[in-house]
Parts: C-alpha cells; sequence; structure tokens
C-alpha cells in the first residue's frame, strides 16, 4: 500500500490539566482507506476524534494534513478542508424536515424576483432525496420530519449530508453503536461507498466485527496510548480482538479464573 | 457551496422513476392529511369554530357590522403584533416574560419625554424603539450568557421593566398616567404617518356617500377607516411568515430552537439567532405601545398587564411548542385572532363576559393537548 497520507498525528499528546488523555499517538491515514480506530471505553477516542476534527489542539506532537503541519483555531477550519466529523449525536434536528436538516447551516439560495434571497426548498428536498436515494435510502418525502426515520437512516443522512459537503475525510464517530444488525449492515455498506468514491474514512468504533470486515487498517488505542496501527494483511481479526480486550491483561485474568476455587 | 453531483453507483434511471412515480401518489393523497399535520391547523380549525358559534349566537347583534369588525380584529391586531414576536422566539426555544412590562415601559419612553422634556415626538418614538431594542438585546445577550431558562432572567425584567414604568410615572407626573401624548402626536409626522389614526379614509367616505356603510347623522362613515394596527399587523404576520419559512434566516430558528446543540455543530449561528429574537420580541412590543399610546393619547403604569401571557397562548394555541422547534406565524395569528374575537364577541351575547378568561383557558388547554399530539406523530415513526 502506498505511503500516501491525508492526514497524520505524529506523537501527538493532549493533556487536560494533571489528566493525560493522549500520550506519544502516531496515527496514519491513507488517501481512500478505511481506518479503523479500535478502544474501550476510555482509551481516548474521543480525544483523539476532537483533536482530528479541530476541536482540540494538540499539547505535543504534530498534526499534518496533506502532509503540511496545520493548527485549527476551530472545527469550522477543518471542515473548511474537507475533514468531516459526525458525531453520535448525528447534528440533525427530529422536528425538522429532511430537506431542512439536510441543508441547516448551509441552506442553498435563490433570488425571489431577481434580488430577494430565499432558501431554495424544492432544491434542498430533491438533492436530499437522491444523496439518499444514491446511499439505498428510499424517502417517500423530503418534506417529512427526520423524527420519523430509524436511527440507522438517521445516522445514513448524517453520512450522506457530510459527503455531499465535499468531506474529503469523513470521521465517524461510532456510527453502528446503537444500532441493530441490518441498520449497521446498511452503515457499514455506506462506509464502503464512501471509500469506493476515494474519500478516506476514519471509524471508530470498539466493535472488531463491525471494524474487520470493512477496514483497511487498524489503529488501536489503550489508556490514552496507541498499541500500533496494523494493515489488514499483517493482522487477523482474532489478534485484534485479543489486542482489544486488554492481550496479556485478558490472560492474566483467565488465568485467575481458572486457578479460583468457587 | 459546490452542489457536486455524484453519479449514482449501480443504478440507472429505473430505481429513480420508481422513486418519483410513489412520491406521486403520496402527493396526491395527501393534501388533506398534509393540512392536519401543519402547525396552525388547530387555531385555523380554532378560529372558523370560533366565528360558527359566534355566528350563530351573536349573528344579529351588530358584531359582523363593519364597525364590530373593526372593534375584534383591532383588539386581534394588537394581541396579534406581540404573538408574532413571542412565537418566532419561542419556536427557537425561548420565552419572553417581559414583553407586557415592556409595553407599559416603551410607552413611558414615549410620554415622559415628550410631555416632560419637551422632545418632539418622533424623536421619542425612535427612541422608545432605540430602548425597547437594547433592552431586549440585554435580555438576550443575559440568557445566552449565564444560560439560565429565560424563564427566570425575563421574569426579572417583568418585575424590573413594571417597576420601573410605576417609578418613573409616579416620579414624573405624579401619578400612574402620563396623558396628554394624544395631542402632540396629532401634529407630529412620523406618528401620524405610521401609528395614528386610519388608513383608506377616502375610500371610506366613498363609500358612505354612495351608501355602503353606515354614516353618522352627519354624513361621515362610522368607520372612518382601517386602523393603522390591522396594517401593521397584516405586514408583520406577512413579514414574519415569510422569514420563517422561506429563508434561511427561519431555517435557522427552528434549528435553534429543535436542538440548539445540533445547530452549532453545522454551524448556524446560534447566539445570533436568538438575540436577534430577543430583539424583535422587544420591537414587537414597542410597537404595541406605540400604537396604544398615539391610539389612547396617553402612557400608563398598568398598559400591556399580562399581555406576555396573552402572547404566548396565542403562539400555542397557533401551534408552537413550548419547547421550540416548531410553530407558525400565520398560527399564532390565528390564535390572536380567536382571542380577539371571543373577548370582544361575548360581550355582544347574553353571556357574561366573566366567562372569557375560563374560555380561554380552555383553550389553551385543548391546544396544548393537541400539539403534544401534533408532536408525537411528528418524532415518531409514521
Amino acid at each position: 500500500m502506498s505511503d500516501d497520507y491525508i492526514l497524520q498525528l505524529e506523537n501527538v499528546s493532549r493533556f487536560f490539566g494533571s489528566v493525560i488523555a493522549l500520550k506519544d499517538v502516531t496515527m496514519r491515514l491513507r488517501r481512500g482507506e478505511v481506518h479503523c480506530l479500535l478502544g474501550d471505553n476510555g482509551a481516548g477516542k474521543s480525544t483523539l476524534i476532537k483533536t482530528l476534527a479541530g476541536v482540540h489542539r494538540p499539547s505535543e506532537g504534530q498534526y499534518l494534513v496533506d502532509g503540511k503541519p496545520v493548527e485549527f483555531a476551530s472545527p469550522r477550519e477543518a471542515l473548511d478542508l474537507g475533514i468531516a466529523t459526525v458525531y453520535q449525536d448525528l447534528a440533525l434536528v427530529p422536528l425538522m424536515s429532511v430537506a431542512r436538516n439536510f441543508f441547516v447551516g448551509r441552506e442553498p439560495i435563490r433570488k425571489l424576483w431577481g434580488f430577494f434571497p430565499i432558501m431554495n426548498i424544492e432544491l434542498a428536498a430533491t438533492i436530499s432525496r437522491d444523496k439518499l436515494a444514491e446511499m439505498g435510502i428510499k424517502v417517500r418525502d423530503a418534506h417529512q420530519p427526520i423524527g420519523t426515520m430509524s436511527g440507522g437512516e438517521r445516522q445514513c443522512l448524517a453520512i450522506a449530508r457530510a459527503i455531499h459537503f465535499g468531506a474529503r475525510v469523513l470521521i465517524l464517530d461510532e456510527p453502528t453503536a446503537a444500532l441493530g444488525v441490518k441498520q449497521s449492515f446498511n452503515v457499514l455498506k455506506l462506509i464502503h461507498k464512501a471509500r469506493e468514491r476515494g474519500i478516506s474514512v476514519i471509524f471508530i468504533t470498539h466493535n472488531v466485527h463491525h471494524a474487520y470486515p470493512i477496514g483497511d487498517s487498524f489503529t488501536l488505542l489503550n489508556r490514552g496510548q496507541s498499541m500500533g496501527s496494523y494493515t489488514k494483511e499483517t493482522v487477523s481479526k482474532d489478534e485484534v480482538l485479543d489486542m482489544m480486550a486488554g492481550g496479556a491483561e485478558m490472560q492474566k485474568l483467565i488465568s485467575e479464573l481458572d486457578g479460583m476455587q468457587i | 457551496m459546490a452542489l457536486a453531483h455524484h453519479p449514482i453507483a449501480g443504478s440507472g434511471d429505473g430505481p429513480r422513476a420508481v422513486a418519483a412515480r410513489e412520491d406521486e401518489r403520496v402527493r396526491a393523497l395527501a393534501w388533506h392529511r398534509r393540512l392536519l399535520h401543519r402547525p396552525e391547523f388547530a387555531s385555523l380549525a380554532g378560529a372558523i369554530l370560533v366565528f360558527i358559534v359566534f355566528g350563530l349566537s351573536a349573528g344579529n347583534s351588530g358584531m359582523f357590522n363593519l364597525d364590530g369588525i373593526i372593534n375584534w380584529s383591532q383588539v386581534s391586531a394588537y394581541l396579534g403584533i406581540i404573538a408574532i414576536g413571542a412565537c418566532l422566539l419561542m419556536i427557537a426555544g425561548e420565552f419572553d416574560l417581559s414583553i407586557g412590562s415592556m409595553i407599559g415601559f416603551a410607552g413611558m419612553m414615549i410620554a415622559i419625554p415628550a410631555m416632560y422634556f419637551h422632545w418632539p415626538v418622533w424623536l421619542c418614538i425612535i427612541f422608545a424603539f432605540a430602548g425597547s431594542m437594547a433592552l431586549g438585546g440585554l435580555n438576550g445577550y443575559l440568557v445566552i450568557k449565564t444560560r439560565l431558562p429565560s424563564f427566570i432572567v425575563t421574569l426579572a425584567f417583568l418585575f424590573i421593566l413594571r417597576g420601573l414604568t410605576l417609578a418613573l410615572s409616579i416620579m414624573f407626573a405624579n401619578r400612574t398616567i402620563v396623558s396628554g401624548v394624544g395631542v402632540l402626536a396629532a401634529q407630529d409626522w412620523l406618528a401620524t404617518l405610521l401609528f395614528q389614526g386610519d388608513v383608506a379614509k377616502d375610500l371610506f367616505t366613498w363609500m358612505a356617500k354612495v351608501g355602503w356603510i353606515t354614516t353618522l347623522d352627519s354624513g361621515e362613515p362610522l368607520v372612518k377607516g382601517i386602523p393603522k394596527v390591522l396594517v401593521w399587523w397584516l405586514v408583520l404576520a406577512a413579514a414574519g411568515g415569510f422569514v420563517l419559512s422561506k429563508t434561511r434566516f427561519g431555517n435557522w430558528i427552528f434549528a435553534v430552537g429543535g436542538d440548539a446543540n445540533a445547530a452549532k455543530n453545522v454551524g448556524v449561528p446560534v447566539r445570533l439567532v436568538k438575540i436577534s429574537l430577543f430583539v424583535f420580541t422587544a420591537f414587537c412590543a414597542c410597537l404595541f405601545a406605540t400604537l396604544q399610546v398615539c391610539d389612547v393619547g396617553s402612557a400608563a403604569a398598568d398598559r400591556g398587564l399580562q399581555k406576555e401571557f396573552e402572547a404566548i397562548i396565542a403562539a400555542v394555541i397557533g401551534g408552537s411548542l413550548l419547547t421550540g422547534g416548531y410553530g407558525s406565524v400565520v398560527g399564532a395569528c390565528f390564535g390572536a385572532l380567536i382571542f380577539g374575537v371571543v373577548q370582544i364577541g361575548i360581550t355582544y351575547t347574553n353571556v357574561n363576559s366573566d366567562w372569557f378568561r375560563v374560555f380561554l383557558g380552555m383553550m389553551l388547554l385543548i391546544a396544548v393537548l393537541f400539539n403534544n399530539y401534533v408532536r408525537k406523530r411528528v418524532t415518531e415513526s409514521r
């Protein structure tokens, strides 16, 4: 695989007062790959995402986009470079329609009577319906409220929206966490479609069974430190699972349990 | 913003055509059901019901003569103006309980400088608008800055402004009313141009001459024209409804009220939207006060008492959710219309007008229950 990196974190640390959230983490995202970020609760995934998204700045180390060091002052700047983050809350408003949600904050404008700027709701409806159809979601009516859609459909809408607005890098924060089997599958298909379009994806999860089939490479986080990055060829599903569970610690636990007299 | 159109992977025209046909089928079926889903449906139905009830019980009493119509529509218009402000603010997820006190205070900001500092009335009016809107902005700023519920912040202003209104009135006039402004306003270009009196007077004089409308003994028409407050109401309703449903700012209002955090994450300037709506609400309150002062000719310490509740009730009857994110300006206007028709209409019937509040409370209760039902339908799967 090539070493054409679109995002790089080089020896990044992040401290919050006395708390070490990230320590010496290196993570490199190749252009057009799906990179899975795995880790248990408290591993530092959230801090890492927020660093990538421009919410936090690294306390130490370097953040590079297209090989050039960057210092984001706000998430807006990251977004302008095409780094889009889909958080778990999805940034969707349940009472608003599909079309309005798709374009909120970036409304398409047309001129009424040639000068007065108004929102082009029909265009918004058409585009949002088409984009969702591309992702395999049939929306009966783009004017129906988001509240009527399922969790998986909402997740797909949030991803479709990020892609439509020119995301080069998609950062997906546990997109399958709250979903059932079938809906998770739809989201994984969507990630696959995004990759086919040349979009690089960082897929955060703690579910190896979701990560392994779709991922090209894997970075494992544990207690704020990276346990290394692996490409799919160099690591098996069981090995990933093992590292996720804390490998050696797990062995120790198992042996302790074995020796126990109940 | 680049509207990139990617080719659809693995699908030709087939699935799309099917999707389009399905859409059309849904649309063809749905117009009357769509009406049921509109936020203003309840208030529209309520308004029709109220008209039927009063048409049957007070149809011959003069309530629906021209002067009767002007009478109740004027009451509706005053309330409608502040209901539009309250409605937009409520959709954005905030309340302003200081609307009523703001009406009293804005009246004093016009009357006191006019009577005691001898400012020209136009300057007093501009001063009152600037002062009210600054206070509205302060309201909004405090709500945003402290992250306290707007309920409690504006409740403080309810008392502060009402207290100031009373104290200033006593201080300058030595009583709770500052009168004599009407005469000054009648000679002022701004007051007569925009706030005092009626429009379309020539039309009404002509109609009186032809004999289409009732005249006084002198030959003058009984109703001289359309009160300016009605024109203001209609203009504001049209503008507010247009902004809410058609513009980008309107989309932001819904987003901010629906989920402020989500709105912020997609780049909506949440603070700007909320503060500007607090300013707009204060503008509406000041407009109410200006029209009233020019019409009645005085400012008084009890003006606008409880109007904040009436405005909120009109907005809720109009389908706005108390929790924000959903509602309609047109609905709020129908809410205000129901209010005016009932309040005035009840005096045309044999029913004691003490029952007005009972009726109003019941309307509010029904509206809230209905809105709750609508929200459930909207947010839960169909």
